[in-house]
């Protein structure tokens, strides 16, 4: 092994040399820059319009770029359906049930805001069509670009008070000047969807919130904005519009040297793929020590000691049981916890939120299980939303951190599976409308298309995700005796002998037992010298 | 050439060698113990990330000492205080059980080339033959773990098995000390041999 390193350590020596006095280019150069590039977009003839629309802005940037709608077109951040290769189960957000808002299915005028094009309000929508491609939602600069619910996917394109009767309004957006200062994605932009999950920010993710747009080195070190000031794409590397680093096609583990962004770069959007699978230094004495945890644990679960590390928090429980309830005066309520976030509200149900939050640890092996929209469940137990598989013989299988999401949802106690509630609407079958669950769950179940007893009830339900932003400092990693305890963070990891947790009681009963009467033996022995000694004194010689 | 010191009613036992290896050896071997059980959680004073640093280095601090100390053994033919015998063994567990209660004289005489008694040499050699190699062979085998799989060996030997070998072999250890510590106060009086030890004289008995 460490010959290895000397032979590297001796070319490195000798590249350095060749290059004389010449400072090494720090990491931060290396990466690219959220780049301005070599065309400003502001002197371009073809933006300098009003644009009424963003269709209308998709066809003008379409003009040169004549392949990018094409290109986005392949990805799920457009068609929001992705086929597991592990399973073969069909994913996405057009297909499975999440434990939060439930489904898109009959919601899609709300949730499309998200989606990165214009229009999708129905099971009509034209998923060929070039200009309903969102260009700019991902290439905004000036963070004036906003969708709301309610709009299928399009940008506010006149004032509106939102949320409605809050007395905030938001601005309709200056479309041309967003297309005249187009630029490559910045952790806002990716983050105006992903750090609002679930309709809030930090809901869903517990790693991902609107703090990581600035966020300090103590919060993440790879994002650190007074630091290496990563964009999201410095590691989820973007070729063709294709994201890296899905959380639906997952590299529980990954092997081999680091390969910073070159051109060999299998999961690039994994802590190894820039830092190696051994990428501790550490005293030669203690023999790789630290390198060996890197066989059974994700780099994640020593480095993100805490998720949701600020005042946002994030939600751990989502109870649809009590949707429909009202308030004292019969009216729809809404009840904020302490530190001003949803506690309980008529349209949804009870929550719990909490900040600071210590992981929950699985074995993972990158493969996920869903129970995806029709799907039987058994309902005598808690329902698992999605199973991460994996178990300590399987070597690509890692100890991986998980907030896991708790809740109760609709289900049919007849059929047994979940039900798809029409909860986004104007229409009189809208539940956050008109607070009436039959009608809800006919009309969601009708749009996707499945039958429904006409019975509903409620079952426990979990929903698990893997932990990997929020990178702390390496100071503040999980401390070795969290794990090698007894009562630690690894209590109930099954399969691995865990110095300082696992002991063998046959062995430590004799070995006590034999100790005790050693101690026995040696004082009786040693009393009855003293003894004998007492009575009779040595004899003067 | 004999430069033994001599000095009258005294007989040099231990040289300067010999006692500082015995020393450092018990130091180390002790704080093996407190790190080592600590390790294993049986209770907290260094914390788990400490105590493993301090143990994995007094085990090099030890296999150094042992390098020296098996050349010294050989070169000064110090080694033949092992080899067991069983000549007068009876007489020994007698003088245990009974005549020490009596008063009766110890039945073996410290000699430079008998320094250790017949129950003393058995006891140092199932240290040496037993209890050392479980403790060394498990320690640099759980020491060297993150290398079982250049080795090849992560198929079939489990970190489980290793590990409850060495805890074994560390309780044998515990109680090897116990014993031996008591044993140094059987001498004529209960610190002789322990001041023996440290001077490297040995006060011969007088009847
Ligand atoms: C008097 C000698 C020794 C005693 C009493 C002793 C005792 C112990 C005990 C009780 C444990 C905890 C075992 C468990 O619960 O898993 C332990 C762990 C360990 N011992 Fe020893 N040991 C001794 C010598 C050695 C030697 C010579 C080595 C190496 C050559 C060694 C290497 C280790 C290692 C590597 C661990 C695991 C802790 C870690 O990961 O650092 N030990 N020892």
């Amino acid at each position: 092994m460490n010959w290895k390193i000397l032979v590297r350590a001796a070319a490195l020596a000798a590249g350095l040399a060749a290059c004389g006095a010449q400072a090494m280019p720090s990491l931060a150069d290396k990466l690219p820059k959220s780049a301005k590039g070599t065309a400003d977009h502001g002197k371009f003839k073809e933006l300098q319009k009003v644009f009424k629309s963003g269709p209308e802005v998709t066809r003008a940037c379409l003009a040169c770029h004549t392949d990018a709608a094409r290109q986005v077109q392949h990805t799920r951040h457009w068609t929001w359906e992705v086929v597991d290769p592990k399973t073969g189960q069909k994913l996405g957000k057009k297909n499975i049930i999440n434990n939060f808002c439930t489904t898109t299915v009959s919601n899609e005028k709300d949730c499309m805001a998200c989606h990165a094009g214009y229009g999708w309000q129905d099971k009509g929508f034209d998923f060929a069509r070039e200009e309903s491609v969102d260009c700019l939602i991902c290439h905004d600069s000036t963070g004036t670009y906003r969708k709301l619910p309610g709009d299928a996917g399009h940008p506010v394109y006149e004032r509106k008070e939102f949320p409605a009767g809050s007395g905030k309004f938001v601005e309709a957006v200056d479309l041309a000047k967003v297309a005249q200062k187009v630029a490559m994605p910045s952790r806002a932009n990716c983050g105006s969807c992903h750090f609002f999950g679930a309709g809030g920010d930090g809901t869903k993710h517990g790693d991902l919130d609107s703090s990581l747009k600035q966020p300090g080195k103590h919060l993440d070190v790879h994002m650190d904005a007074k630091g290496l000031n990563f964009s999201c794409v410095a590691c989820h590397k973007t070729v063709d519009h294709q994201v890296s680093g899905s959380r639906y096609e997952f590299a529980a583990s990954r092997h081999g040297p680091p390969t910073p962004r070159g051109k060999y770069d299998e999961e690039p959007a994994s802590c190894q793929a820039c830092h190696g699978d051994k990428p501790h230094r550490e005293n030669p004495l203690l023999m790789d020590r630290l390198n060996v945890h890197t066989d059974k644990l994700a780099c994640q679960t020593c480095h993100i000691p805490e998720y949701a590390r600020n005042s946002i928090g994030t939600e751990k429980v989502w109870d649809w049981s009590t949707a429909t309830t009202m308030g004292a005066d019969g009216k729809p309520a809404v009840v904020k916890d302490s530190a001003g976030r949803r506690a309980f509200d008529s349209k949804k149900g009870n929550f719990a939120w909490d900040s600071f939050l210590t992981p929950e640890y699985r074995w993972f092996n990158g493969k996920v299980s869903f129970k995806v929209i029709g799907d039987k469940i058994d309902p005598s137990g808690v329902v698992e939303i999605n199973h991460p598989e994996g178990s300590a013989v399987e070597p690509a299988a890692r100890i991986w951190p998980f907030k896991v999401h708790r809740g109760k949802q609709a289900y049919d106690p007849e059929l047994k599976n979940l039900l798809v509630v029409h909860t986004a609407g104007e229409d009189h079958t809208a539940l956050w409308h008109n607070f009436d669950w039959p009608k809800a769950i006919e009309t969601g179940m009708q749009t996707a298309g499945l039958p429904w007893s006409g019975k509903y009830d409620f079952v426990a339900t979990e929903m698990s995700w893997p932990i990997t932003h929020m990178v702390a400092p390496k100071g503040d990693a999980v401390a070795c005796a969290q794990c090698h305890q007894d009562e630690g963070r690894l209590k109930g990891i099954d399969g691995i002998y865990l110095p300082g947790r696992d002991r063998n009681g046959l062995i430590d009963t004799i070995g006590w037992i034999v100790m005790a009467l050693t101690l026995l033996g040696v004082l009786i022995h040693g009393g009855a010298r003293v003894c004998v000694l007492c009575r009779k004194p040595r004899s003067p010689q | 050439m004999n430069t033994t010191p001599t000095r009258r009613g005294y007989i040099f036992l231990y040289k300067r060698y010999e006692r500082f290896w015995h020393w450092s050896q018990a130091a180390l071997i002790v704080f093996m113990l407190i790190t080592g059980f600590e390790i294993h959680g049986s209770y907290r004073i260094f914390g788990f990330q400490r105590a493993a640093d301090y143990h994995t280095y007094t085990a090099w601090t030890l296999l150094v000492l042992w390098a020296f100390t098996i050349f010294w053994q050989f070169t000064t033919g110090e080694w033949k205080q092992y080899i067991p015998t069983l000549e007068k063994v009876g007489a020994m567990i007698r003088y245990y059980i009974y005549g020490i209660f009596t008063n009766a004289p110890h039945p073996f005489r410290k000699t430079t080339v008998k320094k250790h008694n017949p129950l003393q040499r058995l006891a140092y050699l199932a240290l040496l033959s037993a209890v050392s190699p479980i403790i060394w062979g498990s320690g640099l085998f759980y020491l060297f773990y993150a290398y079982w799989k250049n080795w090849g060996i992560d198929g079939w030997l489990s970190l489980e098995a290793v590990a409850l070998t060495h805890t074994a072999g560390a309780f044998m250890m515990l109680t090897f000390f116990f014993v031996h510590v008591y044993l140094t106060t059987t001498g004529h009086t209960p610190f002789a041999h322990i001041k023996t030890m440290i001077t490297g004289w040995e006060e011969e008995e007088r009847h």
